[in-house]
């Protein structure tokens, strides 16, 4: 059964240096208040896995958490380039940053291979690109049944899978609505989770479509709006202007690192982040 | 740079505009699409208000049949999920509906583009020393691969149209000839490039792209000036015709709501 605990323990016992860790959700219900807890806790020597790494990414690549990351995508949605993640894979700033790239559908295929116990997953794609030249994850595989040759991909199983939800229930049962992501997936491929939540409820909304029973789970911790900038569905909206104003704070590493100071180490956690977030404080 | 375009009508447009109307008129009704964000997403919305009411958008995100009544600023947008017959996971999405063989039309862009309609989203220059790290693959490999026929748009100019890849990120007609059904893709490859400037198709047997339409207003040495390679240009070169007042008013509409 999980604890529902302080986002600080949690992060504590459950992420180490050196740990492969997933943080899940895409577009909507981004854990990003957990991102910035292990910013927080000077973890370092992450292996990072995310489909898309956007914000909270950048902002762990930027402090110096990750020496890797596994992805399909890296950008600021809807806006442009992510700085941090460009300059420590450019410039090798603040350390070089090795990457292991995949496409959305590859991603997708190592998620449910780790979830479903399997050592690989096959999908059709990959070839005539260059992505199997530089990915050593991504091989071929012949089927035993036609001879056709297809894309096999290794089974991502993290150390912790990380993701925010709408609901716990006091079972510690999760649930959540709106767009799904592959957050289910990551979860259940992870040797340990940990999931933020906007509120304990004694009973689950009716809107709830995904439910992870409490047992598959090994932490809780509730932080509301614990996904901005991104959305919580039935929340609160997605924060359009803070990706916006995200492009010029993280431009340059020395205004990003005055951020970094005020906005997390000098914070004791995401609600302290968020009143000083000029306007997000008094939502 | 969007460019005030002027001609002897009382319509004026944008070149997003012109590029937004030819990609909309590209759909028929009830073509399931799966696209993206930007022109691809307003072109998609503007065939449904307009010509095609029954066209089925699908975004990566997983929502199927989705009606936003604005254009959406991400893929994951709420009101796209709130507006759809199915939500479903990204997994999901990947593996019965794309790969399944669901989708007749997948929308792409790029950063650069070749002769034969691949795609590069991935680096400029070295892989390993990029002088410029873009993005990188996201969805497109799956679509290009897998959707029934693909089409993309994008600012024609040399930096964008390039002799000769950095990196194939999504694979279009491969190295042309009947190469690309040789790699076992599903999908025809891409059916139309929509530009700034005007449309190319493949040739029909060597799959290179051809100019085969100029945008009112439009010449051939801008085209050729806008292409690193030496472009073909179709013996039956057409002028796109321009806007109608009633496509740039549904257009607008769409925009401003």
């Amino acid at each position: 059964m999980p604890t529902i605990t302080t986002l600080h323990d949690a992060v504590a016992e459950h992420v180490h240096d050196g740990d492969t860790v997933a943080l899940e959700g895409f577009t909507h219900l981004i854990p990003v208040a957990a991102g910035h807890e292990i910013i927080r806790q000077r973890r370092r020597d992450l292996r990072l896995v995310r489909m898309t790494p956007d914000i909270v990414y950048d902002q762990m690549i930027g402090a110096g958490a990750a020496t890797s990351l596994v992805f399909s995508w890296g950008g600021n949605p809807g806006v442009g380039s992510l700085h941090r993640f460009r300059e420590a894979i450019e410039k090798g700033y603040p350390h070089p940053l090795s990457i292991e790239e995949h496409s959305h559908g590859g991603m997708a295929v190592r998620y449910s291979a780790g979830a479903s116990g399997l050592p690989f997953g096959v999908l059709r794609g990959y070839t005539g690109t260059d992505l199997p030249r530089y990915t050593d994850s991504i091989s071929t595989v012949q089927c035993p049944f036609t001879g056709e040759s297809l894309a096999a991909v290794s089974a991502l199983n993290p150390d912790v899978g990380i993701i925010h939800a709408q609901q716990a229930d006091r079972d510690g049962n999760i649930g959540l609505w709106g767009i799904q992501g592959v957050q289910k997936e990551a979860v259940l491929a992870s040797r340990r989770s940990i999931v933020t939540v906007e509120e304990v409820v004694d009973t689950f909304d009716s809107r709830v479509r995904v439910v992870l029973p409490s047992w598959v789970i090994s932490a809780i911790a509730v932080v509301p709006r614990g996904a901005h900038p991104s959305y919580a569905h039935g929340y609160y909206e997605r924060d359009n202007v803070y990706y916006r104003e995200w492009d010029e704070i993280s431009r340059d590493h020395d205004r990003f690192n005055e951020w970094l100071e005020q906005h997390v180490y000098d914070t004791e956690d995401f609600a302290q982040h968020l009143a000083m977030t000029p306007h997000v404080a008094g939502v | 740079m969007v460019t005030q375009l002027d001609f002897d009508t009382d319509l004026t447009f944008t070149a997003d505009e012109m590029m937004t109307i030819v990609a909309s008129r590209e759909l028929s009704d009830g073509d399931v699409v799966f696209v993206g964000i930007g022109i691809p997403s307003t072109a998609a919305n503007l065939a449904r208000r307009t010509h095609a009411p029954n066209v089925v958008l699908v975004y990566e995100s997983g929502t199927i049949g989705t009606k936003p009544t604005r254009p959406p600023l991400s893929i994951g947008d709420g009101e796209l999920a709130e507006t759809a017959d199915a939500v479903v996971s990204v997994s999901e999405i990947f593996s019965y509906w794309l790969q399944g063989g669901r989708i007749d039309i997948g929308f792409l862009g790029a950063a650069q583009l070749d002769r034969w309609g691949n795609l590069n989203t991935t680096v400029v220059g070295d892989y390993d020393h990029p002088t410029v790290r873009l993005p990188g693959a996201g969805g497109a490999p799956e679509i290009a691969f897998n959707a029934r026929k693909t089409m993309i748009v994008l600012r024609q100019n040399p930096r964008a149209f390039v002799d000769r890849l950095d990196f194939i990120s999504s694979v279009g007609h491969y190295e042309g000839h009947g190469s690309r059904r040789a790699l076992g893709a599903a999908g025809s490859g891409p059916s139309i490039i929509i530009t700034d400037i005007g449309v190319l198709r493949p040739d029909v047997t060597t799959h290179e792209l051809v100019l085969v339409s100029l945008h009112p207003g439009r010449t051939i040495d801008e085209a050729l000036n806008g292409t690193g390679w030496a472009l073909r240009v179709s013996d039956e070169l057409t002028t796109t015709e321009p806007p109608t007042a009633s496509e740039l008013a549904a257009l607008r509409e769409l925009s401003s709501s």
